[in-house]
């Protein structure tokens, strides 16, 4: 008897407790939010001109695509083959296929004593050597920072370090024909700072900075 | 290293002490059926739930009796889950599967499923890619409230034998688990949903938002119901995250401040039970010894993972790459890890979500440096019992008590006995096989895996050398806990595209990990109700100057040795072989 009691209960229980945390719950959660946090709920999208570019907390690669004869180059597995475009301030590195792929993120899941790893960032240094240095003539692998150099956890980073963003501003000032003041201004309006004063880490949002530099020089080089 | 890095871990056990302890107050009087401030809100929903369920809460249990409605209840709650994950697009005039998403093959849902329901959430697939919005809610969501219910009830089960004052009964299953819901799990993760969009997490039900970035290149946002999700994933201390990446996505862990407060949330319950224990055995200062006891281990592996990856790693080092901090950035290990919440952030939130069964991650553990790996395995070692799972961590650590009051009654030669209830051959025995089921299964499944051809085929092609073997390590480990973390290279799934169409799932890893979890999830669950019945029915006798006292330093010191020296007889050779060998060297492999 106890046994048949049982089963009917777990039975039921298991619906109506599906019903009230699985669909009631979401639910009012999703209705408060649309309500009152509209834009954070939807997740804080940024247009241009009318047309989505991005949300503001998720970090997407600025490169162009390369073309050859007239048509895109993809690699083997049909990815777009890129090239970072000088005119923005660029991300982490990001292990995502293609890079900052914010459908479908994952980790490196590179080991610390693995030959891979130090080839992936080996190369990294190499690739962030080849877009600054022309700009910034003292920079060698020993002052790259740690955050251009790794890949990021979820592959969208949306910031990037000051001593990051401080290098690609001497970039940005030479190719857009702005006083290093001013990027360096930019930089630290677009500065986040640390959850209630000590948690986590400042971070520069690449995205919305960018932008910013649109709107003042125009998108022109 | 920091100053801010310290002061983030120092202020964070402040904050989870000074908040644990009121709720730990309330929770006492929650299970005791006493008077509460949300009563109001609760008491008309809590007898509908009765009435509809046709439960009698006043009908004491047995433990057997308890026992058998808490497995037939997770049996219906298995079926269920297998059921909507299996049936995925059948869901779709829901409106709740906008990206029209397949189902995951049944060995991958076998594995889900057991996960979700066992409180571990390991998960080989990737949320954004495989799950509707339907499954996530109906599904995964429910699982997360209700496996850590279940935990909790548990516990609160074991208390009531230990505080029985003769007879048989340990409570009603069905009590216990509703109140949980309503009193606990349901208005903190209310209130921490709707902080974690007031702070940029998304809620909606949108299709994935298409779009060029300024330089043209074509991407797409991933949308979903993430805070309602992410809330309880954390407070439950489940760890499944909604997209792939889980903590570390932006749109579930968006700023330092809500990396602050899913940590809290992830140690608030198990915290709080230690204090309410206190409460509901009389006396506090037996709660503040467990508590000592955990927060001492905590912190040992909060500043070895802090200070390992400050470090930086050797493959960093072999690059080229300067890892010490420099004005602007904080150096040190970077790889898998997100720039809002730094090396401080990230290796307190491992510590956080490993020493209980979480498993949430903000930053890739397989990319952690080989001592900074070690820690969250030496936790995984500890079988969940520093802070431990809701529920599970208190209930697996009473059992280390008993061990400790018996070892310590050995040793000077008395009787042992806990809180005046003598502790007996029948009841160590029990303690004994509901303590070594967890490290065994562990083992064996690390064993059957690293020895097989099968087992092999799913560590990741770059995990050279001992990381190949820290990978399954880390999976059985972690499963065997129902943790649900991972060195995140090692697949169980195959998936060329979004939505499970031509994917495939790796039956060994699936089946081997689903049955791990089940296994060590059930038994010991079964093993401390039986401690929990036959300590009911125990008298009482007044403590004498023999009794040695379980409630200060000396014992705090005795139970972390019989914690450590359990989890280090059993894990310690396993642990060399993978992290250890890799903290100790430059070399690459």
């Amino acid at each position: 008897m106890a046994l048949k009691r049982d089963i009917i209960t777990s039975a039921i229980g298991i619906l109506v407790l599906t019903l009230f945390l699985g669909i009631l719950y979401p639910l009012v959660i999703t209705g408060i939010s649309q309500v009152a946090f509209p834009g954070n709920a939807d997740g804080q999208k940024v247009y241009v001109n009318g047309k989505l570019v991005g949300s503001k907390i998720i970090g997407q690669n600025f490169a162009l695509q390369v073309v050859k004869n007239g048509k895109p180059v993809v690699d083997k597995n049909g990815n777009p083959v890129t090239v970072p475009d000088p005119r923005y301030f660029q991300t982490r590195p990001s292990a995502t296929v293609p890079h900052n792929n914010a459908a479908a993120t994952t980790f490196s899941n590179l080991g610390p004593n693995n030959v891979a790893t130090e080839q992936a960032i080996a190369a990294n240094i190499k690739a962030y050597l080849a877009l600054e240095k022309q700009y910034d003539a003292g920079l060698s692998s020993a002052n790259v920072p740690v955050d251009a150099a790794n890949t990021s956890a979820s592959g969208i980073d949306p910031d990037i370090s000051l001593a990051n963003a401080d290098i690609q501003a001497h970039r940005i000032a030479a190719v857009r024909h702005l006083p290093m003041s001013t990027v360096l201004h930019m930089v630290s309006q677009y500065t986040t700072g640390r959850g209630l004063g000590f948690s986590g880490e400042p971070g520069v949002d690449v995205l919305q900075l960018n932008l910013a530099l649109d709107r003042t020089t125009g998108g022109q080089a | 290293m920091t100053f801010l890095g310290w002061l983030t871990i120092f202020l964070f056990v402040v904050i989870l002490t000074a908040l644990a302890m009121p709720l730990g107050r309330y929770m006492g009087t929650v299970y005791a059926g006493e008077r509460t401030l949300l009563d109001p809100l609760f008491l008309t929903p809590e007898r509908l739930f009765y009435k509809i369920m046709r439960v009698n809460p006043h009908r004491e249990q047995d433990w057997k009796a308890y026992a058998k409605s808490l497995i037939i209840f997770s049996v219906f709650g298995w079926l269920l889950l297998y059921f909507i994950l299996r049936t995925q697009t059948l869901w779709n005039w829901t409106g709740l599967n906008p990206q029209g998403f397949h189902s995951a093959p049944w060995n991958v849902t076998f594995n889900t499923t057991s996960s979700f329901v066992t409180n571990t959430n390991w998960q080989y697939y990737g949320g954004e890619t495989t799950m509707s919005y339907f499954s996530q809610m109906a599904g995964l969501t429910v699982q997360n409230f209700l496996s850590a219910g279940v935990g909790i009830a548990v516990a609160v089960a074991l208390i009531r034998g230990i505080i029985g004052r003769s007879g048989k009964s340990i409570g009603n299953f069905w009590f216990d688990l509703i109140r949980t819901v309503l009193w606990v799990l349901t208005p903190i993760a209310f209130v921490v949903a709707l902080i974690l969009v007031f702070q940029g997490s998304i809620q909606n039900f949108s299709h994935y938002a298409s779009f060029n970035g300024p330089t043209g290149l074509a991407n797409q946002l991933a949308m979903g119901p993430v805070a309602s999700q992410e809330a309880i994933k954390e407070l439950g201390t489940n760890g499944g995250g909604f997209f792939n990446t889980n903590s570390a996505h932006p749109f579930e862990n968006p700023t330092g401040f809500t990396n602050l407060l899913e940590m809290l949330s992830v140690l608030i319950i198990p915290a709080a039970l230690v204090f309410m224990y206190g409460k509901m055995v009389g006396n506090r200062r037996q709660g503040y010894a467990i508590y000592a006891t955990m927060m001492v281990m905590f912190l040992g592996a909060v500043c070895v993972a802090y200070i390992a990856e400050a470090h930086g790693s050797p493959a960093q080092h072999a690059a080229g790459l300067h890892t010490q901090v420099i004005a602007g950035s904080t150096g040190g290990n970077m790889e898998g890890k997100e720039q809002r919440f730094g090396i401080a952030g990230s290796a307190l939130f491992d510590v956080v979500t490993t020493v209980t069964s979480c498993g949430a991650v903000n930053s890739a553990i397989e990319s952690y440096t080989g001592i900074g790996g070690a820690v969250p395995m030496g936790n995984l070692s500890a079988s969940e019992v520093i802070f431990g799972g809701v529920g599970t961590g208190l209930y697996s650590i009473l059992l280390y008590v008993l061990l400790a009051v018996f070892i310590g009654g050995l040793m000077v030669g008395r009787t042992p006995e806990y809180l005046g209830k003598k502790i007996e051959a029948r009841e160590i025995k029990l303690v004994a096989i509901g303590l070594l089921i967890t490290p065994l299964a562990a083992l064996f499944a690390t064993a059957l895996a690293t020895a097989s051809h099968l087992g092999r085929q799913s560590i990741s092609a770059a995990a050279t050398g001992p990381q190949g073997f820290s990978e399954s390590l880390y999976a059985y480990l972690s499963q065997a806990n129902n943790n649900g973390s991972a060195f995140a290279g090692y697949t169980g799934f195959i998936q060329p595209t979004a939505g499970s169409i031509g994917s495939h799932g790796i039956t060994f890893a699936n089946l081997l990990g689903g049955s791990t979890m089940l296994f060590a999830r059930f038994a010991p669950i079964l093993f401390a109700l039986a401690v929990a019945g036959t300590l009911a029915g125990k008298k009482v006798s007044p403590a004498g100057l023999g009794t040695m006292r379980t409630d200060n330093a000396t014992f705090v010191i005795l139970l972390i040795g019989v914690i450590v020296l359990v989890g280090a007889l059993t894990f310690f050779p396993a642990l060399l072989l993978g992290p250890i060998v890799q903290g100790l060297t430059t070399h690459l492999y």
